[in-house]
């Protein structure tokens, strides 16, 4: 079995000294561990922006596509091939941002993927603008006089659009956040981890101390069940003094490759490209 | 002989799936058929046209006249008459002619046929109307019912015998009507040839065909016309073929994710028209950089934005070539009939694996929507290029997935081996796939993939000269124009002048040496397209240097008939 260090990479990440994305990383590379995958059935597809160097870090197959649009390669290369484990990174501006119509459609199928979003709640690499879960009146470089529009909440977007395993991890607690990297790669369905991630070049409001002050986790509270919709709702609905992290909701539904005939019985990859024949195709133009 | 054929009638009349059952009761009497379709992008209303084109020879294309018009309503007569063929007739629904004729030419048959009520009588939807008439039809011009019935049994059992007797007695009591009331017929004749039965096939079912020939495995699309066809006939064939067809939430989706599919090993494609491959062009991009490879199909229609949505033109050839940013190497095959169509798809995917580069199959609204009689098809043998194996990876301690090679070829692999774990990287990479910004490594990695396309081009097939070898002057074309022009010459046969045509089949990598070649030997050259601006003539002074002498354009949502080419090509040669 593959261990942490076998999905280390000897190079360097590039992100500031501090960055949300090393707390990320860590908790990633363990939870890859604890999926019982090796390095070659893993496959991680991320997008642009800060988080996109992920797939630089971590050895095991990587996709780093374009600007919004890890979820359809990541879905194509399942697709493909079911058997290996795919992992799509995403930022918040690329994944609920230019990407947005691409996340909700993914969520509908439940393909088995784990969805991994850094939010920073702004644009970073391209130097500080708002982001879709900026918050309302922040003044970013693209919004001096503040952000007119209200933030996009990921987890009830996620709740109403099908997500079958929802939650929301904080990149200051990486065992908390390996755990549940961990579970959404084990999930048989769509999993989203909503990643709370402190930018700590241009995100000066929500820092890692805003955070440590206002989270707490969800499974510490006995009586939360994660199989209730509407609790879900209302705990995706609370921000501000107190910013619950943890599993919101779980529930089981068939995934959209059980549902593909053509796939049951053995991924598209391993059928032949030789050899097939077309007479009884052609029959019906006679 | 010779015979041409036309429905028309409102949008909801059922003139699309008539007209094709009469091209293939043509086919199932040993003849040849080319049909065309005229719509608007509506659903009900507006006037719709189906052209059947039949001969015993191969038919290349539709015409411009008509010898026999079957109007479902007045409108058709009025927006038609003028195309007849001087001793054509008209069959209309009616009791009987109206004293003024519709303002027909005298030497026009009228033929009134109350359908409406034929097919009431017996039960029938007014669907039905179509059957009826070209049951009439057949008994007009002394074919065979019997073929139409077969047929008819053909497409209908699925669903019921009832559907199948009342569709039959329908056909035969148009046929009847027309033996009772004008036993002398049209005084057009068609009858059934040596009775080969032919394939009558449309420009996107060739390429579905040539698809699944090849081992296309996925196939993601968002619909637009004129491509959706080729998505509704993969749809169907899913569960046959062992294929994922998946109609995605739009065009970057569906791109996105025939490039996952074939970076995971899978020969995948996927097609739009013009508007969709605009929002597409990002990520053919990511498929350049990534040398993953991918088959994409554009079925052009006219532009700009929606422009005319269900009509033709041929105005994408300089967008496909440029699109996306930056230099890389790529493929444009413009296939111009059915035939061509499958042979494309065909080595579409061979040559996006051997190259990783994306294909793309330039085609258009004509070409994918038109059917055509084919004798079959021959598949083109599967050549996936250097894809290294699980054996040869055993033995590899460093898989370099971007390796140096002399071709610009990097040997690939399918993820899911242990020594083959890589990156693929819509930055600049090094050899392993890592992001690299060095000025050195950029340069390499820029001529490596470059460098693909000197091999690429000595590879791909030539242009086609048809004709003779000089002649008094050379047509020069791409796509689906080919069939016009064929015909356009037969028609130019008995004139005085000489004429051939050279075909560019491949237009990227350009074929710089034999157009060259040709031009020169020629006296005369004449450039013919479906565009405003002569894109390929364009082309040409930038590959060749050399000037294009004439150009024949058209570009007004139509596509060219042969008349008009030959009388272009006549006054060109008067006035030129």
């Amino acid at each position: 079995m593959a261990e942490i260090q076998d999905f280390r990479m000897d190079k360097k990440p590039v992100w500031c000294p501090g960055c949300g994305n090393f707390g990320i990383l860590t908790a990633l590379r363990g939870a890859l561990a604890d999926s019982g995958y090796e390095p070659h059935q893993v496959m991680i597809v991320s997008g642009i922006g800060c988080h996109g160097a992920v797939t630089q870090y971590v050895n095991a197959n990587g996709f780093h596509s374009i600007h919004g649009r890890t979820l359809p390669v990541a879905t194509g290369i399942h697709l493909a091939n079911h058997e290996l484990s795919v992992l799509a990174m995403a930022g918040d501006g690329d994944g609920y941002g230019i990407g947005m119509g691409h996340f909700i459609h993914a969520m509908r199928r439940n393909m088995d993927m784990a969805h991994i979003v850094h939010n920073n709640k702004l644009y970073s690499l391209t130097t500080g603008q708002t982001s879709p879960t900026t918050d309302k009146g922040r003044p970013t470089k693209s919004t001096p006089f503040g952000v007119i529009e209200i933030p996009v909440n990921p987890l009830t977007l996620a709740l109403s659009s099908g997500a079958t395993y929802i939650s929301r991890g904080f990149a200051g607690d990486p065992p908390h956040l390996r755990k549940l990297i961990a579970d959404a790669i084990a999930h048989k369905g769509f999993a989203l981890v909503d990643v709370l991630q402190p930018c700590v070049t241009f995100n000066h409001v929500n820092t890692n101390t805003f955070y440590k002050e206002r989270v707490y986790k969800l499974d510490e509270d006995g009586n939360y069940d994660t199989a209730d919709k509407m609790a879900a709702y209302e705990r995706a609905l609370e921000w501000g003094e107190k910013i619950p992290i943890g599993l919101f909701y779980r529930e089981s539904r068939p995934t959209y490759e059980d549902e593909v005939v053509t796939i049951r019985d053995m991924p598209l990859v391993k059928r032949p490209v030789e050899g097939v024949d077309i007479t009884k195709t052609m029959e019906q133009f006679l | 002989m010779e015979f041409s054929w036309m429905i028309g009638g409102e949008a909801g009349f059922g003139i699309m799936a008539s007209g094709l059952t009469l091209s293939k009761t043509f086919a199932r009497g040993g003849l040849h058929v080319f049909d065309a379709i005229e719509y608007p992008s509506l659903i009900r209303g507006g006037h719709n046209t189906y052209m059947v084109r039949t001969a015993s020879r191969e038919v290349h294309s539709h015409t411009g006249y008509i010898d026999m018009l079957v109007a479902l309503n007045e409108e058709t007569i009025h927006l038609h008459k003028e195309e007849m063929a001087p001793t054509g007739c008209i069959l209309f629904d009616g009791m009987h002619e109206p004293e003024d004729r519709f303002g027909v030419h005298a030497d026009i048959s009228l033929f009134p046929i109350p359908l409406g009520d034929i097919v009431k009588d017996l039960g029938g939807q007014p669907i039905m109307r179509n059957t009826a008439a070209i049951g009439a039809t057949i008994a007009l011009i002394g074919y065979d019912l019997s073929l139409f019935e077969n047929l008819l049994a053909d497409m209908f059992k699925h669903k019921s015998e009832d559907v199948v007797r009342d569709n039959i007695h329908v056909a035969r009591a148009g046929y009847d009507f027309m033996m009772n009331n004008h036993p002398g017929g049209s005084g057009i004749i068609v009858k059934p040839a040596d009775g080969l039965r032919r394939m009558v096939v449309s420009g996107n079912e060739a390429v579905g065909l040539g698809a699944l020939a090849a081992g296309c495995r996925f196939y993601s699309a968002y619909p637009m016309t004129p491509a959706s066809g080729l998505l509704h006939f993969l749809a169907a064939e899913e569960r046959n073929h062992n294929l994922v067809v998946k109609h995605t939430e739009d065009e970057l989706a569906a791109i996105l994710m025939a490039i996952g599919a074939s970076h995971a090993g899978v020969r995948a494609m996927t097609a739009s028209s013009g508007g969709g491959f605009s929002l597409m062009v990002e990520a053919l991009g990511l498929a350049a950089m990534t040398e993953t490879p991918l088959v994409v199909m554009e079925a052009q229609r006219p532009g700009p934005s929606t422009g005319l949505a269900t009509r033709t033109e041929a105005g994408d050839l300089r967008f496909v070539m440029h699109a996306s940013q930056g230099d890389f190497p790529r493929v444009v095959m413009a296939p111009g009939d059915a035939e061509e169509c499958f042979q494309a798809a065909g080595h579409a995917f061979n040559l996006a694996e051997k190259y990783q580069v994306p294909v793309i199959i330039l085609t258009d609204k004509f070409l994918t929507e038109s059917h055509k009689t084919v004798d079959g098809f021959e598949p083109v043998p599967v050549d996936r290029g250097e894809l290294l194996d699980h054996a040869h990876l055993d033995n590899i301690t460093d898989y370099k997935r971007y390796e140096m090679t002399d071709s610009g070829i990097s040997p690939r692999i399918i993820p899911g081996h242990r020594k083959g774990v890589f990156i693929a990287n819509s930055n600049e990479h090094d050899e392993h796939g890592r992001y690299l910004e060095d000025p050195l490594n950029r340069t390499a990695m820029m001529d490596k993939r470059m460098k693909k396309l000197e091999h690429l081009a000595a590879e791909l097939e030539e242009p086609h000269l048809y004709g003779p070898k000089t002649a008094d002057l050379t047509l020069l074309s791409w796509g689906s124009t080919k069939g016009p022009i064929l015909e356009a010459m037969m028609l130019l046969k008995n004139s005085d002048i000489t004429v051939n045509f050279l075909q560019i089949l491949n237009l990227y990598p350009f074929p710089r040496e034999k157009v060259t070649r040709i031009i020169k030997s020629a006296r005369l050259t004449i450039d013919v397209e479906n565009n405003q601006t002569a894109q390929l003539a364009g082309m040409i002074r930038e590959y060749t240097g050399m000037k294009v002498d004439e150009k024949i354009l058209k570009y007004n949502g139509r596509p060219f008939t042969p008349e008009e080419i030959a009388n272009r090509v006549a006054e060109v040669v008067r006035h030129g």
